[in-house]
């Protein structure tokens, strides 16, 4: 079934402007949910909305792109919302979708209460049934599946990255760009953003949305080599556990977990890492489990499709070689 | 310095070590006996407790919405060295998604009025929306500061930095506001001797939805604007491998990547 009423997407970008690889996956799932309504994007215009990205968004379907004219900086949850709120009205959307990340939750919980609309966090699918929005999300560290429905005539939905795989529409539309001159509140303007300094890109896909990531913890003692090697063999980020990036051996960013990042790839590949359950919180609803680890009562193999007792410093390497082996 | 007052939220959680679930009813299963301080809460006790720490005049009141049990939460707080207790509970609350939650709690921290500082974990260990926050700075009016890993409050002027996705950020704003801390903001202390015996003394009040003026409609099921229609839990994982390397367990590793189709 599909929505009668357009659907927004906003479209996250980096600084220089492209846009961040999750929502191309969220445009994707609205698209398939508007239906003939279509679906809408929202640009904060911190960033240039060049013609490459318009291109790519015409393929995914976007027939529209609400871009903000703020004159205070969106990065603030208060700004961005606000914006949010006056597109959603500009837009005539009944749903907003969002990628999941904190800054835009912190949005997303303003732009509800703002709209009366029912917010749901953290989806892994969204489908309409009987003219509501019902998401489907994985709780209590991937280990319950539930459904949770909107009753609100509004709704606000953050997806989680991986939840669905980007496709391009049918047919390309050309995308229309009008500008959304908008009013900030004095109230929204309190907090001030002394400084933002943005990460410097590794050079590997982004953690929180990569399709494969590989995960060092305590058992790497400090040497990250052998799974740098490896996710490099396949394509994948690298994570690590808390007490990885506590002891410094990465940076707090690769801290994959229940305060760190949540992630869902199709495959992660943990090694020298226990399973404890802060980090199992933020890796469980992963695809494929692989864990390599000297212990066998690593509660990590409670939970691994593919497990090794082995050390990681020579069943790693070996795995890494053999996949560029194979891939010739 | 002109007196500080300074509120806590807590939210009582089922222990994320036990086997937690959803019941019949597809809320969480709270009367398991399993429930505990939300931990994260800790932290944003621990930044509370030493901000007043540093001042002459200050003081703590530590905050929970929850059933019965959710008591605990805040004896947990005064044990650490918070002053005063309050605890909201009412059956009508029961089924609140995040903006009832977010409802009464800001009935409740004008309830105890004056408030110059709210300070908030970064997630409840068992909804982990992090959408409470930002939304109960926005009913109370305050600027909202969120996810500090490290925090700072100079004179007037609170001063947060934090660590994002992409980026990190450093905010500031004129107090009253409302912050929310993360685990790495502080390591939290353990209640002492001294503070589990000084809580024995100190008053937990308690308060329900009429106490706050809050109309129940609003609040709980009745007010939700989300429902959970379904919930079960996971299957478990199957066809399952668990080998010990004998040699030849990374070569193995690679044949089920490319079997399973993941390179
Ligand atoms: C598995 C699960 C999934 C859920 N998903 C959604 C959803 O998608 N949308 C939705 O609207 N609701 C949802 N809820 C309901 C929602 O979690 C609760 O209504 C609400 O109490 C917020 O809890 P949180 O843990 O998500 O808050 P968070 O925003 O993660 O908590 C941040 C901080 O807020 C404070 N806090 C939170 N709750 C309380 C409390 N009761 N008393 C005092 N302080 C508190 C604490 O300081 C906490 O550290 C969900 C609940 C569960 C159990
Ligand atoms: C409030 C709070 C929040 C937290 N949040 C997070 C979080 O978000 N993310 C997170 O990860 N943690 C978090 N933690 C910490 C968490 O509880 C664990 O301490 C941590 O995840 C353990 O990391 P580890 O697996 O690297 O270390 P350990 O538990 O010490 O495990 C190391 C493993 O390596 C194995 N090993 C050793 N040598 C080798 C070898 N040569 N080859 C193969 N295996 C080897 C060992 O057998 C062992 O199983 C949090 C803790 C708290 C209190």
């Amino acid at each position: 079934m599909t929505t009668t009423a357009p659907v927004l997407v906003l479209l996250d970008h980096t600084p220089d402007g492209a846009l961040r690889g999750p929502v191309r996956e969220v445009v994707t799932l609205a698209r398939e949910l508007a239906g003939n309504a279509g679906v809408l994007g929202v640009w904060a215009a911190d960033a240039e909305l060049g013609a490459d990205v318009l291109a790519d968004l015409g393929a995914l379907g976007v027939t529209r792109v609400h871009r903000l004219v703020a004159d205070a900086d969106t990065h603030l949850s208060a700004v961005l919302a606000e914006a949010l709120e006056q597109a959603l009205a500009a837009a005539g959307a009944g749903l907003l979708l969002t990628v999941s990340s904190f800054e835009n939750k912190e949005a997303a919980a303003r732009v509800a209460l703002a709209t009366g609309a029912g917010v749901v966090t953290d989806a892994d699918g969204l489908e309409v049934v009987d003219g509501r929005y019902v998401a489907s999300k994985t709780v209590f560290a991937g280990t319950w599946n539930t459904r949770c429905a909107v009753t609100a005539p509004v709704a606000v939905v953050t997806v989680k990255a991986n939840a669905v795989q980007a496709s391009p529409a049918a047919a390309p539309v050309a995308t229309e760009v009008v500008d959304l001159a908008v009013t900030v509140s004095a109230v929204a303007r309190r907090v001030t953003l002394v400084e933002r300094v943005e990460r410097p890109a590794s050079g590997r896909p982004d953690l929180g949305s990569a399709h494969v990531v590989v995960a060092g913890g305590r058992g790497t003692e400090g040497d990250f080599s052998p799974v740098e090697d490896l996710a490099d063999a396949l394509g994948a980020a690298v994570g690590a556990t808390r007490v990885a990036t506590d002891e410094g051996w990465i940076g707090h960013d690769a801290q994959i977990g229940q305060t760190g990042v949540t992630i869902s790839p199709r495959l992660y590949v943990g090694a020298g890492v226990s399973g404890a359950v802060h980090h199992r919180g933020g890796m469980q609803a992963s695809g494929t489990i692989v864990a390599v680890n000297s212990d066998p009562d690593a509660p990590i193999f409670e939970i691994a499709d593919f497990g090794v007792v082995g050390d990681l410093f020579t069943v790693l390497p070996q795995a890494a070689a053999e996949l560029r082996r194979l891939k010739g | 310095m002109p007196r500080v007052r300074i509120v806590v939220c807590v939210k009582h959680v089922p222990d994320i070590q036990s086997e937690r679930a959803l019941g019949p009813d597809r809320r969480v299963v709270r009367d398991g006996g399993d429930g505990t301080l939300n931990e994260l809460d800790e932290n944003a006790l621990e930044a509370a407790l030493s901000i007043a720490e540093a001042r002459d005049d200050a003081e703590v009141v530590v905050l929970t919405v929850g059933p019965d049990d959710a008591v605990d939460a805040v004896r947990k707080g005064l044990q650490m060295g918070a002053d005063e207790a309050v605890h909201v509970v009412d059956d009508a609350i029961a089924g609140s998604d995040v903006i009832g939650t977010a409802r009464v709690l800001a009935a409740a921290v004008q309830h105890v009025g004056d408030v110059d500082l709210v300070v908030t974990g970064m997630a409840g260990l068992d909804g982990l929306t992090s959408l409470l926050p930002t939304a109960l700075a926005q009913l109370l009016d305050l600027p909202a500061l969120p996810l500090a890993a490290e925090l700072t409050v100079d004179g007037g002027t609170v001063r947060v930095r934090r660590n994002l996705d992409h980026a990190t950020e450093v905010l500031e704003a004129s107090l009253p506001a409302l912050v929310s801390v993360t685990d790495q903001a502080n390591e939290p202390r353990y209640p002492n001797f001294k503070g589990i015996m000084a809580a024995r003394k100190k008053q937990v009040t308690t308060l329900t939805l009429a106490d706050l003026g809050v109309d129940a409609s609003t609040v709980g099921a009745a007010g939700a604007r989300t429902e959970v229609v379904d919930a079960a839990a996971r299957p478990p994982r199957e066809n399952r491998v668990l080998l010990t390397d004998e040699g030849d367990a990374g070569l193995r590793l690679a044949a089920y990547l490319v079997e399973q189709k993941l390179v």
